[in-house]
């Protein structure tokens, strides 16, 4: 049972329980810095570590703060620079959930891995695919794409067929000291008191560029290109206007930011790249949804040589390039990539 | 899943001896402040003093030289702030100290003194890193990870020789078990013990200080250990920690001949029955402590490696853990220079009084089995 010291593992760590399964607690620490504490950092442990002595089961701490380093910090940073919207929840799923942290489980001889997210497995043809948690305003499947039907043989979402009223619900009944802890909210090595600007600003160098509009005109600046994306309309100082004005581009190398009205940034397609697909690719009609808790929207989708390209059944606005793009079908989630 | 536990992690913590028990019972009952004046105040008064006397003996220091402490670092943090000439600035330790030891002269912008490749303090760097700024010196006498016993008393004498003013300080935590105090309490100015490894209870050691140190307190209040050390004093824990030290001492030449043999059997019996495995520390095993073993396994993570032990009721350590409680780089052993595949692949077994040799040959065997079924995967 991966604890992380929130209230959604601790209540799934006692269903296994109830349902006699054998539980064993692992906390992997991941981040070493600053955190407001949510996920991984030494209050969380000790919070998971309360959990398991509670519920009466061992718990380890596993460091994987190296890897945490290699595959999600190190691209979110890297990411930025490059001007693309990174996911370090995905990637955090994607290289240590079920990666590293199902492996070390494996060696360890353990017949499964179970997380306290928001979702479900629903078996189709004999294959096991991630499928959208109860509570739909919790839903967690959206992050869990990477995962393959054959991960999924070993994973377990105990949390996943309750509301989120419920698992609070439980927690209180059970005494655990977790069952008012808010939910972890934004990227978890990232304090509310310095902000992603500090973080960033910290580790790559944040350019002043330019605003544009879509002749070509200098309408404003911007303090930092690397944190401007697709689709903002905020925060960016560009002048004059009547209509609301949204970035429909970035050029990293030229430091410009090119913004336009809304209809500039409407598209018919998005093509994603780095495809995991649950079981084999797919084409056809599917409903794909582009951020964590967004509606999703119908598209059809054709695999391509080296990806996917999504037609949309109604034109939307464009997809930020390193998005995450999941598509579903009947609830269950088919696969995923990133929009390019 | 196995009920048995087999303990080996005696350098973290040993079992309290049954005569501590007893103490620590009996004087748990007594009601005595030692503070006070009155005749219940007296009794526990009383029993700190004995003990106090017999700490004073088996350790070469005198009485009015032993400060009751909550424990070893405690003990190492008082030291380091509280004793050599204030105004003279600087403070040497050697890399392979104990946090206890490190972090305060850390706070105090101390000089980390090099070790070799088997965790010696290197002689030659403490001569040049040593000058007349310098206000104290501290090495401590076994190191708790990797069991090399360090130089102290030549250590000191190199100091004394070079400056009279230099305090030298040694953490005697790992050491008391198998060294004896006496043979460096004339040279050494402090050492510092803690009661839980050698069969005290937790919570309460000691500094013992030379009669030419003065002692700077740093705990302030009520003034109790003549003025060096406030705070209510630990009655029971005290006189149970002197019940211990003097079994402790009684049985060290022999248990040190006992330990070293069984540790050597754990050494042998383990590499042949696990190719993957080395012993992590280069040299002979006659100058490291006899309770320690530590060993690395190539190409395996020891994160793992425990858990399948401690599946198993092995109960071994990584010996270096973070505010986490998960695994961390030892900088004792960056200290001595091994690469990352070394790191995570280290492992300490530690031996102490209860150790067997049934518990020997059972530990390699699941240690073996373990390391296998990593393998294998």
């Amino acid at each position: 049972m991966a604890l992380s010291g929130g209230v959604d593992s601790s209540v799934a760590a006692a269903v296994l329980l109830e349902q006699g399964h054998e539980v064993v607690g692992i906390t992997m620490k991941l981040w070493g810095g600053e955190s407001d504490s949510g996920c991984c950092s030494v209050s969380d442990v000790d919070d998971a570590r309360r959990v398991a002595q509670q519920l009466d089961i061992d718990h380890y701490v596993f460091n994987f703060s190296e890897e945490f380093d290699r595959y999600v910090v190190d691209p979110y940073v890297q990411a930025h620079r490059d001007n693309r919207t990174p996911n370090p929840c995905v990637e955090c799923n994607r290289h240590l959930k079920f990666d590293v942290l199902l492996r070390r489980c494996d060696e360890l001889g353990f017949d499964a891995v179970a997380t306290g997210h928001h979702a479900r497995v629903c078996r189709v043809d004999g294959a096991s695919f991630v499928a959208r948690g109860a509570d739909a305003a919790k839903d967690q499947s959206y992050v869990l794409y990477p995962l393959t039907s054959s991960a999924l043989e070993r994973v377990m979402f105990p949390i996943g067929h309750l509301h989120k009223s419920e698992v609070r619900e439980q927690a209180t009944r059970l005494g655990l000291r977790t069952a008012r802890k808010p939910d972890s909210q934004d990227v978890c090595f990232i304090t509310h008191t310095h902000g992603r600007e500090t973080f960033l600003g910290d580790r790559i160098a944040l350019r002043p560029g330019r605003v544009v509009d879509l002749e070509g005109n200098e309408i404003g600046t911007t303090e930092a290109v690397e944190l401007v994306t697709i689709g903002q309309r905020r925060g960016l100082n560009a002048a004059g206007g009547t209509e609301p004005r949204y970035v429909v581009d970035i050029d990293p190398a030229s430091a410009t930011v090119t913004m336009g009205p809304r209809e500039a940034l409407m598209v018919d397609a998005t093509v994603l790249k780095n495809m995991v697909w649950a079981r084999g690719t797919r084409d056809g009609e599917v409903f794909a949804q582009t951020s964590a808790h967004g509606s999703p929207a119908r598209a059809r989708c054709m695999v391509a040589d080296d990806g996917v390209e999504l037609r949309w059944d109604e034109a939307r606005v464009r997809v930020a390039p390193g998005q995450s793009v999941v598509l579903y079908v009947n609830d269950c989630v088919l696969g995923g990539g990133i929009a390019s | 899943m196995i009920q048995r536990e087999l303990y080996f992690d005696h350098a973290a913590s040993c079992p309290m001896r049954p005569e501590a028990l007893e103490a620590l019972h009996h004087w748990s009952t007594e009601v005595g402040n030692p503070s006070g004046s009155h005749r219940a105040a007296r009794r526990a008064r009383r029993a700190i003093d004995d003990a106090r006397d017999q700490l004073s003996e088996l350790c070469g220091f005198e009485p009015r030289g032993v400060i009751f402490t909550s424990g070893g670092t405690e003990a190492d943090n008082l030291a380091l702030h509280g004793l050599g000439k204030a105004s003279r600035g600087t403070v040497v330790v050697s890399a392979v100290e104990h946090p206890a030891v490190i972090e305060p002269a850390r706070q105090l912008g101390a000089t980390l003194v090099d070790v070799d490749a088997t965790g010696t303090v290197n002689l030659e760097a403490v001569r040049s890193t040593i000058s007349h700024d310098c206000r104290m010196v501290s090495v401590m006498a076994v190191n708790n990870e990797i069991g090399s016993v360090q130089p102290i008393a030549t250590v000191a004498d190199l100091c004394r020789e070079f400056d009279e003013d230099i305090v030298v300080h040694s953490d005697f935590v790992q050491g008391f078990s198998w060294l004896d105090p006496r043979t460096v309490g004339a040279r050494v100015d402090a050492i510092s013990l803690s009661a839980h490894k050698f069969g005290g209870p937790k919570g309460v050691g000691a500094l013992l200080v030379s009669s030419r140190c003065a002692v700077r307190p740093q705990l302030l209040g009520g003034g109790q250990e003549a003025q060096r050390r406030s705070g209510t004093p630990n009655v029971a824990g005290i006189a149970a920690m002197a019940v211990a030290a003097q079994k402790a001492s009684n049985e060290r030449e022999s248990e040190v001949i006992r330990v070293s043999r069984l540790r050597d059997r754990l050494i042998q019996r383990l590499l042949a029955a696990c190719p993957s495995a080395a012993l992590t520390r280069p040299g002979p095993q006659a100058a490291v402590s006899p309770h320690i073993v530590h060993v690395n396994f190539a190409g395996l993570s020891s994160e793992a490696l425990l858990v399948l032990c401690d599946r198993e009721g092995l109960c071994a350590s990584a010996a270096a853990s973070c505010a986490s409680g998960a695994k961390a780089n030892s900088h004792v052993l960056m200290a001595i220079g091994v690469d990352q595949s070394v790191l995570n692949g280290s492992l300490r077994l530690s031996l102490g009084y209860t150790t067997t040799e049934s518990e020997i040959d059972q530990a390699v065997e699941v240690l073996a089995a373990c390391v296998e079924k990593l393998v294998a995967v």
